[in-house]
């Protein structure tokens, strides 16, 4: 545990060092409003790197989530305006279908043994390739004013997402820490051969996950869509990199069997906070993806520094 | 039946069925390339005509030499999410020095340098350092893509010299990538096949621990194997690079996974120590023969990737139901 721990406090530190340097930057960066705006616009990679988390803790990945927003923003558009759907039924329909999708991927995964990679893989380019198919390039616009109370409006002051981030982080931070189905996905993580054979129904943990992935990946759609007022077939492409960087940088293992939420939302806030104060002291958008590049290698090789000198 | 009596009929069916079993996958791309040319082409000939040729066999050979290097990467037992990047670093960077007045073989081996510079470098971090690899190029791809985008600020680079074009040269009536990827599928086929250093990635990727205990350096291995991807993803890029009159210095969209897909579909186990290049470079004519059939079959542009996606998905079910069998 205190070597888990380890590489969030490494990342602790780092945050609050970024936190401080980027505070004397600009005097923009440590107003409540920013935080809060930043808030908002890490609501959506913070929601699925959730999911996605436990994806990795059981050794497994999923690339398709991006494409799972997409699909999703592009049915919720469907449903409402060419099926004529009251809207509260549309969304309700396309986080179904969202999900669905997600189940589709744990079942391939689990009953016919792809890896996780190429199942995803081949399922991102078929989300996305629907997507676009369903949609035919058109947009969808004209909600209606209450829908955007979830990506545009206040709780308290707080934005909306971020209430629903932080209810989702605590949720799903009790669930791996502290529930019979977080320690099933550690060892399934840890020793798959190994959690079978202890009574861990491996296949059915696997499948509420990416079924979870996907479902989490549909409300991320709803709230983007919500935010940006508009559907696009191309919403959320590249954000599975987005969502992974975030979760690895947050110590999360690739070969599973190791990470905890509470680095994983240090991980995305490092990020975001990278992100938006290296903007406000003129670095260019695409600067900022470098530094975040070097970031997360520079991270994972300390740790990797650290975690060698402990055991040698 | 047993040994002895084995009729020389037999003999032949078992070699034929052992020649199935290994190259299995990639019978089963070559079988699907071909029966698309005979229904597509029997249904619109102009589907076998000569510019429709040329644009799946030359415009798409970038793909197959990228998934040759990847695929290496794959046997490995490593992965490169970054190589999209690179091909458009690559071919920014070959296309600025080709018009910045460098002689052209500066403007072809520098970037090609760079590449096999970066990717052994990375193959360092992963081999010595035992990060993940699929760290290290996440992190790559957002360095190279992020550092792309602000070198250039997206501006288009026109008016390259015709000596430059590698690309659009043609000999025999056969554009030149046509040749590159026929080569170099062919050298890496035979080089993985008898070299001593082929054989030792396959051993590296099958089980470290017992290519170590062979004697093998498997650290000097992974970094041989990524510099070589990185001359293939060099390669790549200049290939792409000379393809059209403009260099657009951007990422080509999706690019990596295409080129992993093309390694996996051509039955590259994702788990490492076996595949074969030869079945990459069928895999990558097949996407490109698939997304021209589309077109010549009316399928609406709109649905070419859920149909390419399908296909995907329905290739690595077959591969996965068929192995299950075989063991």
């Amino acid at each position: 545990m205190s070597r888990l721990l380890k590489h969030e406090s490494i990342l602790a530190i780092l945050t609050v060092l970024a936190l401080a340097i980027l505070a004397m930057q600009s005097d923009k960066f440590f107003t409540t409003d920013n935080l809060l705006n930043q808030g908002r616009l890490m609501s959506e990679v913070g929601l699925v790197a959730l999911a996605m988390t436990f994806v990795i803790v059981t050794g497994g990945i999923d690339l398709s989530v991006g494409s799972i927003l997409g699909l999703t923003a592009i049915l919720l558009g469907v449903f409402w305006k060419n099926v004529g759907l009251p809207l509260p039924v549309a969304i309700g329909l396309a986080v179904a279908c969202g999900s669905l999708a997600g189940f589709v991927n744990g079942l391939i995964i689990t009953r016919f043994r792809v890896p996780p990679l190429i199942a995803t893989l081949a399922t991102l380019a078929l989300y996305r390739g629907l997507a676009e198919g369903i949609s035919e390039a058109r947009s969808v616009r004209g909600y209606p004013e209450w829908f955007f109370f979830l990506g545009q409006g206040d709780i308290l002051g707080i934005p909306v997402q971020l209430c629903l981030l932080v209810i989702a982080a605590i949720t799903a931070g009790v669930i791996l820490a502290r529930t019979p189905f977080g320690r099933a996905t550690y060892a399934i993580g840890a020793n798959e051969t190994a959690a079978h054979f202890s009574g861990i129904r491996v296949n059915a943990t696997k499948l509420w996950i990416y079924t979870a992935a996907g479902f989490l990946a549909s409300i991320a759609a709803v709230i983007f869509v919500s935010r940006v007022t508009t559907t696009r077939s191309d919403m959320g492409t590249g954000l599975e990199l987005d969502v992974i960087t975030g979760v690895v940088l947050g110590g999360t293992s690739i070969f599973g069997g190791k990470g905890t939420i509470i680095g994983t939302a240090l991980g995305l806030i490092l990020i975001q906070a990278l992100k938006n104060g290296l903007s406000l002291s003129g670095v260019k958008g695409d600067g900022t993806i470098v530094v975040i590049g070097v970031v997360l290698i520079v991270a994972i090789l300390a740790s990797a520094i650290f975690d060698r000198n402990k055991g040698g | 039946m047993t040994d002895v009596v084995m009729s020389s009929r037999g003999l032949q069916r078992s070699s034929l069925r052992r020649f199935v079993g290994n190259y299995g996958q990639e019978l089963v791309v070559l079988l699907t390339i071909v029966l698309l040319f005979v229904v597509v082409g029997s249904y619109n000939p102009r589907f076998l005509s000569e510019t429709n040729m040329n644009s799946i066999f030359s415009g798409n050979a970038y793909i197959a030499v990228a998934a040759i290097g990847m695929s290496l990467v794959i046997i490995s037992g490593h992965i490169d999410v970054s190589v999209g990047s690179m091909i458009g670093v690559i071919a920014t960077m070959a296309g600025t020095l080709a018009v910045s007045g460098y002689p052209v073989w500066v403007a072809w081996l520098v970037p090609v340098v760079f590449s096999v510079v970066v990717n052994a470098s990375v193959g360092a971090l992963v081999a010595y350092m035992r990060i993940p690899s699929i760290v290290v190029t996440l992190g790559m791809l957002s360095v190279l893509k992020g550092g792309l985008i602000s070198a250039t600020g997206g501006a288009w680079i026109t008016d390259m010299p015709p000596a430059f074009m590698i690309s659009q040269w043609r000999i025999f009536g056969i554009g030149t990538p046509v040749y590159f990827m026929v080569v170099l599928t062919l050298l890496a086929a035979l080089y993985m096949r008898f070299s001593g250093f082929g054989r030792s990635i396959y051993a590296v990727g099958g089980n470290m621990e017992a290519a170590r205990a062979a004697g093998l350096n498997p650290e000097r291995t992974v970094v041989g194997v990524f510099a070589l991807h990185g001359l293939f993803a060099g390669l790549a890029g200049l290939l792409f690079a000379t393809q059209l009159q403009v260099i657009q210095s951007t990422v080509p969209p999706n690019l990596e996974l295409t080129v992993i897909t093309a390694s996996v579909i051509g039955g590259v186990s994702i788990l490492g120590g076996t595949g074969t290049v030869i079945g990459s470079t069928f895999a990558a004519i097949l996407f490109a023969t698939i997304g021209s059939a589309l077109i010549f079959l009316n399928v609406s542009a709109y649905w070419l990737r859920s149909v390419l996606g399908l296909m995907i998905l329905a290739t690595v079910l077959v591969d996965m139901i068929r192995r299950r069998r075989s063991t």
